[in-house]
């Protein structure tokens, strides 16, 4: 039920997220982050059950900050934080899978901005931009007519704000809240919400 | 007294050593010669090879220089078969780490990694430390070239050139006064080919009494570059060698210090 979109731009990458935590027919909070922090320079957009989406990325993000402390602070790429997602998605399949669906974005020197899309059974592809969840059906020929070269910040937050009016006017779930986050050479950065997190 | 520590490599002596350890260490140097360069294109590994017996069938390409991954290769000094064992776990890890993050492995920590295995054994009751010193060199995107020795111990350090084995202290020496390093010492790095003559130059220096004629045999000449964005590894063939030998000869007679 979730909704995790994400656009790249030149020189970072923009995620989106809706704030719902529910389940069944039941709302528990409208203020929830889906979006973690998984290194200085990287991020995954979560959609799932809360149970899983919390497990999956605490345990990535402590795997990823584990290998830079063994290692001299050597930061792992964006795609080998991917490849390692990937794998234990993959792994967890044939055990217990971890019912996640995720977005993953990551900024290096070298290649810039880029964008994972994973599904829980373990597919992964690098793309320019992607959803999770029914927004899939929603955005998608939003991204095909607007998205091009060359975009800058701008332009990548224009594209997912319009991403965010359409599930609003369209999707029959109702999800008040986004989150909107970017991570680009200076790092992390939260754009805006709609609901603070940090409440209770 | 001493002896009863002698036979646990595991038990501090009174005076705080560990003796199987060090012997183990003292071994390694009467091993063939390894020496590492690393040169401003790349690096180079020259070893010596011991030819036991005329009976012996020679080596085919190879006798002590290792690829250990597309990026990474090693010199052996000391016990061959402790070395395949070692050299085993570090294929392994370098594919493990492929594998897991689908890039390759950097070099350090593939050093670290054999390190730690070799440690190990001089820490568990009843094992025999590997009687192996390794030279390794080995690219990554974020260090560029690297060379690194490595002990029995698990110690392991990073240089722009060192030697191993048999006579290390005397080809340190000619190294320390041939390789340039400090201030000035980006400038005049040597290429690929200065180095290549160097490491023969310490070759011959530490394999006293060698007469050139033979020498193309008992000399292993590995060059590690990069090509098109890969790493390219080259052991020099017997004809290419004689020739650096050659090249290094006709220095040393015009020089006039034969």
């Amino acid at each position: 039920m979730d909704t995790v979109v994400g656009v790249c731009y030149e020189g970072g990458v923009v995620i989106a997220a809706d704030q719902s935590n529910g389940r069944s027919i039941l709302t528990y909070q409208t203020n929830l982050d889906k979006i973690a922090k998984l290194s200085s320079h990287s991020m995954m957009g979560v959609s799932g059950p809360n149970c899983d989406l919390v497990n999956f990325t605490q345990y990535v993000a402590k795997n990823i900050n584990l290998y830079e402390l063994s290692n001299d602070g050597t930061k792992l790429s964006t795609k080998a934080q991917a490849n390692f997602a990937r794998g234990e998605l993959a792994t967890a399949l044939r055990k217990g899978p971890f019912q996640v669906n995720v977005l993953l974005a990551g900024y290096d020197d070298k290649t810039k901005g880029s964008l994972y899309h994973l599904d829980y059974m373990g597919a992964m592809q690098k793309v320019k931009y992607g959803a999770q969840g029914y927004a899939q059906y929603f955005v998608s020929s939003i991204f095909d007519k607007d998205c091009t070269e060359n975009m800058t910040e701008e332009d990548a937050v224009k594209i997912v704000e319009k991403c965010i009016k359409e599930i609003h006017t369209r999707f029959l779930m109702s999800q008040p809240n986004f989150i909107i986050k970017k991570v680009d050479k200076d790092g992390v950065k939260v754009l805006s919400f709609d609901a603070d997190p940090a409440d209770t | 007294m001493a002896r009863r520590y002698d036979s646990s490599t595991t038990t501090f002596s009174p005076e705080g050593r560990l003796h199987q350890v060090e012997y183990a260490i003292e071994a390694i140097n009467n091993a063939g010669t390894c020496v590492g360069i690393l040169a401003k294109d790349g690096i180079v590994m020259a070893s010596e090879r011991r030819i036991t017996s005329g009976l012996l069938a020679p080596a085919k390409v190879s006798e002590k220089t290792y690829q250990l991954c597309k990026h990474a290769a090693c010199n052996v000094a000391g016990l061959t078969a402790d070395a395949n064992i070692l050299i085993d776990q570090a294929r392994l890890r370098a594919g493990r780490y492929q594998y897991q993050y689908q890039e390759p492995i950097p070099v350090e920590q593939l050093v670290e990694y054999v390190c730690n295995y070799k440690q190990f054994y001089t820490q568990r009751g009843g094992l025999r430390p590997f009687g192996v010193a390794f030279l390794f060199a080995g690219y990554d995107e974020h260090h560029g070239f690297q060379l690194y020795q490595s002990d029995p111990s698990g110690n392991y350090s990073g240089w722009k050139a060192t030697v191993i084995g048999a006579n290390n202290q005397a080809g340190k020496s000619l190294l320390k006064t041939e390789y340039k390093t400090g201030e000035e010492a980006e400038e005049s790095i040597p290429d690929l080919q200065e180095a290549l003559k160097l490491a023969v130059k310490v070759l011959n220096k530490t394999m006293d009494g060698t007469t050139s004629a033979a020498a193309a045999e008992k000399m292993e000449l590995y060059t590690m570059s990069m090509e098109d964005g890969e790493c390219a590894h080259n052991i020099l063939n017997k004809v290419e060698a004689q020739k650096v030998i050659d090249a290094v000869e006709a220095e040393s007679a015009s020089a006039g210090d034969s």
